[in-house]
């Protein structure tokens, strides 16, 4: 399991490559909480492109940083989802409470529209 | 026909890759689709996971406890994968398969290993004992193409 961390303003991308199992979700997590901190990143964005494998294991990771965020009142969002790994985030509600985008980029945009939204407000 | 394999490892998290992998390519020879291998695979990563993390849980040197993984394969394309240890068991088996149940310990757990089971296998069977281990029976029909 690796991670590929990009930065766009206050977004964390978290692209996540290979398998997430209960072995690798423990340094999927540390690896995740520790760049939103250094790189002091309000937001964002799982992407599982590029995920290979990914059982129940896959859902704690995104429950857990979704509680997280929701604490600091960061958004976010889930993208490049295959149909299997969709099926297995679903079977626990996670696109009831986590909106989903095809890629990173369009979850990108689709943050940021919300931001100005907002702001509009 | 039936083909079988019975392998026995470490209770490590390390581990739950080998068998799920050791699962898939056992089942190879009936040609499952994509989504059927994963399916397996998934199941079985489940109830390994669960072994290793409930089962051994409280076990200091989880290195010399061991899961058992039997599969069984039949010519007609039901496979059945037998995952088993010896570690606390399950108190209420009716409740931890329950969906977003967990024991609840300070990692993050989703509650969904059973659910997951269930969705992508034929049929889930656990027998577990407080104390004596828990032994979980996946059984899946495959998709068999017939040469004929």
């Amino acid at each position: 399991m690796e991670v590929i961390f990009r930065v766009s303003e206050d977004i964390l991308i978290a692209s996540i490559k290979g398998e997430v199992d209960h072995h690798s979700a423990a340094p999927l997590r540390q690896s995740i909480d520790r760049s939103m901190k250094a790189f002091g990143c309000k937001d964002l964005i799982l992407d599982f492109t590029s995920v290979e494998f990914m059982d129940s294991s896959g859902i704690g990771v995104a429950l857990g940083r979704y509680k997280k965020l929701s604490k600091s009142g960061g958004q976010i969002y889930i993208s490049g989802c295959s149909s299997y790994i969709e099926k297995v985030l679903d079977m626990a509600g996670v696109f009831s409470i986590i909106p989903k985008a095809d890629s990173f980029e369009s979850a990108v945009e689709l943050m940021r529209g919300q931001e100005q939204m907002c702001m509009e407000v | 026909m039936k083909n079988v394999m019975k392998t026995e490892f470490s209770a490590l998290a390390e581990n739950e890759a080998f068998a799920r992998a050791t699962a898939a390519s056992f089942i190879m020879p009936l040609d499952p689709t994509v989504e059927e291998l994963t399916e397996v695979k998934t199941a079985v990563s489940e109830a390994v996971s669960n072994s290793i993390i409930h089962g051994y849980g409280g076990c200091e040197d989880k290195a010399s406890e061991r899961v058992i993984m039997e599969c069984a394969v039949f010519e007609n394309g039901k496979v059945v994968i037998t995952i088993e240890d010896e570690g606390v068991g399950i108190e209420d088996v009716e409740k931890a398969r329950e969906p977003l149940f967990s024991t609840g310990d300070s990692e993050e757990r989703s509650g969904m290993g059973f659910t997951v089971m269930e969705s992508f296998m034929d049929k889930v069977k656990v027998k577990s004992e407080k104390g004596k281990g828990t032994t979980v029976i996946l059984t899946k029909y495959l998709d068999v193409v017939s040469d004929l």
